[in-house]
């Protein structure tokens, strides 16, 4: 045998790939940490979209937050459908495209600091599917985020497990 | 204020005190560790020990009995005796690990201590004196992930442990070779070794690896950092309730209880902060304890500003100092005194903050900045509102 086939031997690697962990019984698993799993179903579309389509009848203080806040309450963080995820997802983005700067405070200022972590997922999953002007408005929605939470939310759109 | 202290090492992984505070250990992020002593004239190396191959991961130095026990991530554990002539003497622990070795902690009677692993296990380690040898029992169940931090009960019996599954346990850690009779605290009879007495997942949120968990003074309380950039509390006294703080900062790495109601954490935004319990066990913000100002570069002036803008059309200058004490990674706090304690990190720097000095000085500097500045008078309230709160505790 030449040389040059010994080192090509010595640097064969398909035996790296035997994961030898998983023969071992407590071995440790996502779900598991995370807890046991219902059945959420995400937010109402039609609530939602009846709540954003009544605000030009309303005063700026009026259904957009309420549509903020019901889809934020309701987002199917935990959920293992990628589908409800995805639809939750798309009315969620479709309820922060639809505020316009100037309210965005006046939203802000009506969410707890567990839904402004969750607002925060979703401005981040935004980013990841950007639609024509889209991320420029996020932008602005990450800046007011950040200044009430700071980069804690960021660390934790990141770390928590249960994504949007 | 408070005593910067420079080993002239570039990094300080962990460090641990003697008991009278007048030799330190730490490890500069490598495999040695090293003794240094306080003289009059600063800082002297007594010796470094190289034993471990690989990182030191902990330092623990028993006050009573004078030993270091150290672990890395070569797998081992060494207890380290001081012989006549002050040389340490290394005596190897067997841990029966196939993982590193990432957290160590003496128990506080200090005939014990726990290791804590990449490898799903927990060693509770004692010194057989018929063998003349270090023996160890293993706490496996329920743990799923490494062991990141370890700390003891004040009754010599109960151990917590976090751990990268985004949980916190507390075990018995009842040897029935050496301890005399089963222990009871308000989280159970320990009286088995390994037997789960509470365990509290990190968030509701799933995720964050736990970084630091501590025992309060009376024991019957738990704090806790996480990846997340929360602190949390559990009590055992209201029915393991859990109290969670999510907060602005990067996460915190360490934690320590000073006093039974405050706690200091610190970590990636290398400050350290003081967080109270009030009456109803809610965690809230007391305050920042460093209000070091960013050092100016000599210097500064309207034309280097003018410079910068027309160089960089940018309004600041290009330094990167950040306006903290340390100037990276806090990864190890200590308790020194009732209201010292001591911070050491990656920027390798050990400081010991005096929390009674620091809440007096910042009510001064208030008072000036109150008087020679028009700061309105709500705004100064808040701000004095923050350091009485921290003043209360010392």
């Amino acid at each position: 045998m030449s040389r040059n086939d010994g080192r090509k031997d010595t640097s064969a690697s398909a035996f790296r790939k035997i994961d030898v962990d998983q023969y071992s019984d407590n071995n440790f698993k996502e779900e598991d940490a995370d807890g046991g799993v219902g059945a959420p179903t995400g937010p109402d579309e039609n609530e939602i979209l009846t709540l954003l389509s009544q605000y030009p009848l309303q005063s700026s203080r009026g259904k957009n937050a309420e549509a903020l806040i019901s889809v934020l309450k309701s987002a199917p963080l935990e959920c293992k459908n990628q589908q409800i995820k995805d639809s939750a997802r798309n009315l969620t983005l479709k309820v922060l495209l639809s505020i316009k700067s100037n309210q965005m405070d006046d939203c802000l200022a009506q969410l707890d600091r567990d839904l402004v972590d969750v607002l925060m997922k979703y401005i981040y999953r935004g980013f990841e599917i950007p639609t024509e002007g889209s991320s420029s408005h996020l932008l602005i929605w990450h800046e007011k985020v950040f200044n009430i939470s700071g980069v804690g939310c960021i660390v934790r759109v990141f770390s928590d497990s249960k994504r949007a | 204020m408070t005593e910067i202290y420079n080993f002239g090492v570039d990094a300080i992984s962990c460090h641990a005190w003697n008991r009278d505070r007048t030799e330190v250990a730490i490890c500069p992020n490598n495999n040695e560790i090293q003794v240094h002593r306080r003289t009059s004239s600063g800082w002297k190396l007594l010796e470094t020990m190289e034993e471990h191959d690989m990182a030191v991961m902990g330092i623990d130095w028993s006050p009573k009995t004078n030993r270091i026990v150290t672990c890395s991530a070569d797998k081992n554990a060494y207890v380290w005796t001081q012989k006549e002539d002050g040389k340490w003497d290394p005596a190897w622990v067997l841990l029966r690990i196939n993982r590193a070795a990432t957290c160590v902690k003496w128990s506080p009677l200090e005939n014990k201590f726990a290791v804590g692993s990449g490898g799903r296990v927990i060693a509770i380690c004692y010194f057989a004196s018929e063998n003349n040898w270090w023996l160890c029992k293993h706490i496996k169940r329920p743990l799923r992930s490494t062991v990141t931090t370890v700390d003891w009960h004040p009754d010599n019996k109960v151990l917590v442990a976090g751990s990268t599954d985004y949980k916190v346990r507390v075990f018995s850690a009842f040897i029935s070779d050496i301890d005399d009779a089963p222990g009871t605290t308000p989280w159970g009879q320990s009286n088995t070794l390994g037997t789960l007495l509470a365990e509290f997942p990190n968030t509701p949120n799933g995720g964050g690896w736990i970084h630091s968990v501590a025992f309060s003074p009376c024991g019957n309380k738990i704090c806790w950092v996480a990846h997340n950039s929360s602190i949390c509390v559990a009590d055992a006294t209201k029915g393991n309730a859990v109290m969670r703080l999510y907060t602005e900062h990067l996460p915190f790495l360490s934690c320590v209880w000073i006093g039974s109601n405050n706690i200091v954490a610190a970590g990636h935004s290398c400050m350290p902060m003081l967080y109270s319990i009030d009456d109803n066990g809610q965690i809230y913000f007391a305050s920042k304890l460093d209000n070091t100002q960013k050092k100016e570069i000599a210097g500064l002036s309207a034309m280097r500003k003018f410079q910068s803008l027309d160089r960089q059309a940018r309004n600041e200058t290009n330094d990167n100092a950040l306006d903290s004490m340390h100037q990276n990674t806090i990864n190890c706090i200590r308790r020194v005194s009732d209201h010292e304690f001591s911070t050491s990190s990656l920027d390798g720097q050990l400081v010991v903050w005096d929390l009674k000095v620091i809440c007096v000085l910042c009510v001064i500097l208030l008072l000036i900045i109150m008087i020679y500045s028009n700061l309105s008078f709500f705004f100064f309230i808040k701000l004095l509102e923050n350091s009485i709160a921290g003043l209360k505790i010392v």
